[in-house]
């Protein structure tokens, strides 16, 4: 799949510190990537120079295939950018701000007022259209927010916390919004603290801390890399007539490795449950093993972003 | 406007392709415009003092006006209403624009302070259409204000007393009024650039607000004093005035600037420690490094000043020059130079209140103070008093050239005998010093740049550099030939 967003040695200085630091990265068309890292990382930063607002101080970036520096404008008509904090213009009416932000897209009078009608249908707020954005909830700004970055239909949508401020239902019809985004081919940047929804919505995870970039993959890949392989844990109903040890050791002993065991359950990793667990599970049962449960202990981002954020 | 049209293949030539940018920045700054004059409409807190001042003020004025000629007019000093009406006018004018200093300071920074800018910035607008189109929309509304108040004063006192405005005094009043509407916005967006909230920004705002009350005062004195013709330098002032501060805008209000800027901390020990690590290298202070190396470098690496200053002083010679023919010394003046017998030994001794003693400390202090006070007014005048201060004398030296030389007495040989000797040290220092100075101001100008020595810290640095290496020694030795070589130069030539 295409390569729509990539940074090659991104790095920003500021007066007093560098905010960025040699960051590589690819994001695919399509793709929903969470970019994680606590405060002061660098989240904001990289996106602010991936939207074209601020220049790199050394290294590339391109969207779409247009550099962020010498293709500004280009690279700012093509993505949507949520802010960090809505911004909105409160004693504007909600219709007339969005018509605002579709006029400096440079789209047309028709064009704007059908877009602006569907997004506000999509995210419940089209009978609140006329109303003063001071009179909107924290939600509803935020949403307000949400729409003017999907105005321009963006090939790029860069997501700064879109549902910290945001009651579960609003939280899910913006999630719901990205998942739909994703589906029509739109690639998602999503910057968050919220390790469900990253992990939910995100097709791979990024960390950065301290400006730079310390784990990329799915996160399946980086729980594994992380915290090692998955773990099982089965649950019998009468105490095995063999030892578990005896059971392993024929031809499973270095696929599975024990962590703890009684006469009634045993809990392992395994490094490919795929092959092994099919396997394993066969020669119990032929053992007259009678299993209750088989199930895979959860491991979360959370511990994986907690070990990075701490080891680093 | 955009990098897009400056890539773009379909635009065929570049004028087309400027004039083509020009159109797409200024349509995109209208919208901005059109959106913040609506806001600020819909504001009351705006809007009601702007009616006020443009509908009930001018009625105010009137009355007062009224009163004024009738109470005048009974002493017969029918001067006074004469010139109270202009008066009247400016300041029926000037009351609503003060209005686009707190416009402007709410747009700039209160968008700021609100977090409602940084979606501006990731659209696609460029920085000149944003800043062009906050511009327009702080100074519009109380412009339009300012302008129906004139209006309305204007009728009023039509239909009360039947006075029509002279069309000329009217137009500079209009001029000034926009000029000063405009240097208060400009002024305000590079206070804006400067802070991060609208509270900090209205403390600095008395930067503007002090020197418009001093032209105001000084604008009321020349409406009184009838003497129209100097509003026009004031106009074309303030004209310059909102070119540098337009340039300085773009400089500063742009994405970069606005959101690199960290914090509005004015730390006198860190600048205080950034002026003195110029002076040291590899942490020690090394005057033979200074000398050696660092002062030839920062020379070479700056000829335009330098460049200007002698472009600036040759021109201003030139001028006094022409100057002596179209204004003529007195007649009883008008006879070739000459001086005492003892004149090399009596001019040590004169003692001119105005002048500096005629010894060495005397001369050599008078001239360090000289371009010391010259380097500061630098820094608050954009480099320009800087240069004016070296510009009067030489000015002055081309004027009484021109004259002697119509005397009979030779320019050259007068120049060569009076200026020359100790003109060969103090001059260079001056120019030295003019042209550091006038790159300290400079650099207020051209915004905030990156870099170790850039910036007016940096420029100050290398100023006292300068000054300390060059310029001093130069002065001492200038201060030591004009006590005891010029007056015997002068002696040999010119005694009777």
């Amino acid at each position: 799949m295409e390569t729509l967003i990539r940074a090659e040695g991104l790095t920003k200085d500021f007066e007093k510190h560098t905010a960025v630091s040699g960051l590589d990265l690819q994001v695919r068309q399509g793709e929903v990537l969470a970019f994680l890292g606590p405060n002061g990382a660098g989240k904001t930063t990289t996106v602010r120079m991936l939207t074209s607002i601020l220049r790199p101080t050394r290294g590339a970036a391109t969207v779409a295939g247009h550099d962020v520096v010498r293709e500004a404008r280009q690279v700012r008509m093509l993505v949507g950018h949520l802010t960090e904090f809505p911004g909105l213009y409160l004693r504007m009416h909600a219709r007339d701000y969005l018509d605002f932000y579709g006029e400096l897209y440079g789209m047309a009078r028709a064009t704007r007022r059908d877009r602006i009608q569907e997004l506000l249908l999509q995210f419940g707020l089209a009978d609140a259209a006329h109303r003063r954005l001071s009179e909107f909830s924290k939600g509803m700004r935020q949403k307000v927010a949400l729409i003017r970055s999907m105005l321009n239909s963006p090939r790029a949508l860069f997501l700064d916390e879109p549902t910290s401020a945001m009651d579960p239902h609003s939280a899910k019809q913006v999630r719901d919004a990205v998942a739909q985004l994703r589906g029509q081919g739109h690639t998602v940047f999503l910057c968050t603290h919220n390790l469900f929804e990253a992990e939910s919505l995100a097709d791979r995870l990024a960390m950065i801390r301290r400006g730079k970039l310390i784990a990329l993959g799915t996160p399946q890949e980086l729980k594994t890399q992380f915290l090692g392989a998955p773990i099982i844990e089965i649950q019998l109903a009468r105490a095995l007539g063999q030892s578990w040890s005896g059971l392993i050791q024929n031809g499973l002993a270095d696929k599975i490795r024990v962590l703890d065991y009684s006469e009634m359950h045993l809990r392992y990793r395994t490094d490919d449950p795929r092959a092994t667990n099919p396997y394993f599970l066969a020669k119990l049962s032929e053992a007259g093993a009678k299993i209750v449960t088989v199930a895979e202990t959860h491991q979360s981002l959370e511990q994986v972003y907690l070990k990075l954020v701490q080891e680093t | 406007m955009s990098d897009y049209m400056l890539t773009s293949p379909a635009v065929a030539s570049r004028s087309a392709l400027s004039l083509y940018a020009i159109g797409e920045t200024l349509a995109d700054a209208l919208i901005i415009t059109r959106r913040e004059v609506r806001d600020s409409l819909r504001d009351w807190r705006i809007l009601a003092p702007i009616l006020i001042l443009t509908l009930i003020f001018p009625w105010i004025m009137n009355f007062t006006t009224r009163v004024a000629i009738d109470f005048v007019t009974e002493y017969s000093a029918t001067i006074i209403p004469i010139r109270l009406i202009p008066f009247g006018l400016m300041i029926v004018g000037f009351f609503p624009i003060t209005f686009s200093l707190v416009i402007a300071l709410e747009t700039f920074v209160g968008e700021r302070e609100r977090n409602s800018l940084e979606p501006l910035l990731g659209s696609p607008l460029s920085d000149a259409s944003l800043y062009l189109g906050k511009l327009i929309a702080a100074t519009a509304l109380p412009l339009g204000a300012a302008y129906i108040g004139i209006l309305a004063y204007l009728t009023w006192l039509y239909v009360s007393i039947g006075y029509t405005s002279d069309p000329l005094v009217l137009t500079q009043i209009l001029l000034l009024t926009t000029m000063e509407a405009f240097v208060m916005v400009t002024g305000a967006v590079v206070v804006s650039t400067h802070t991060t909230s609208v509270r900090a920004a209205n403390l600095l705002a008395s930067f503007i607000i002090i020197p418009m009350a001093f032209l105001l005062q000084a604008e009321s004195v020349l409406l009184f004093w009838g003497n129209y013709n100097v509003l026009w330098y004031i106009i074309a002032a303030l004209v310059i005035i909102d070119l540098i501060l337009v340039r300085m805008g773009i400089q500063t209000f742009n994405r970069e600037e606005i959101l690199s800027r960290e914090v509005d901390d004015i730390n006198p020990k860190k600048l205080l420690g950034r002026l003195t690590a110029q002076f040291r290298v590899s942490n020690k202070f090394s005057p033979r490094w200074l000398i050696a190396e660092n002062v030839p470098q920062i020379l070479k690496a700056n000829p335009l000043p330098v460049v200007v200053t002698l472009i600036a002083l040759g021109v201003t010679f030139v001028v006094g020059w022409l100057y002596a023919a179209q204004f003529p010394l007195p007649p009883e003046l008008m006879q070739p130079l000459q001086v005492q017998k003892d004149f090399a030994t009596t001019a040590a001794g004169a003692n001119m209140t105005f002048m500096p003693q005629l010894n060495t400390p005397a001369i050599f202090i008078h001239n360090a103070r000289t371009l010391l006070i010259s380097a500061v007014l630098a820094v608050a005048s954009f480099g320009v008093l800087s240069l004016i201060m070296l510009m009067v004398p030489v000015g002055l030296v081309g004027f009484l050239t021109a004259a002697l030389a119509h005397t009979g007495t030779n320019p050259a040989l007068f120049l060569a005998a009076f200026i020359l000797p100790h003109g060969l040290f103090e001059l260079p220092a001056a120019v030295l010093a003019t042209a550091f100075g006038l790159r300290a101001g400079a650099t207020i100008i051209s915004g905030p740049r990156r870099g170790e020595n850039s910036g007016l810290i940096g420029a100050l640095g290398d100023w006292i550099k300068i000054f300390v290496v060059i310029v001093l020694p130069l002065l001492l030795i200038g201060a030591v030939v004009e006590v005891y070589v010029t007056p015997q130069i002068v002696s040999y030539f010119f005694a009777r």
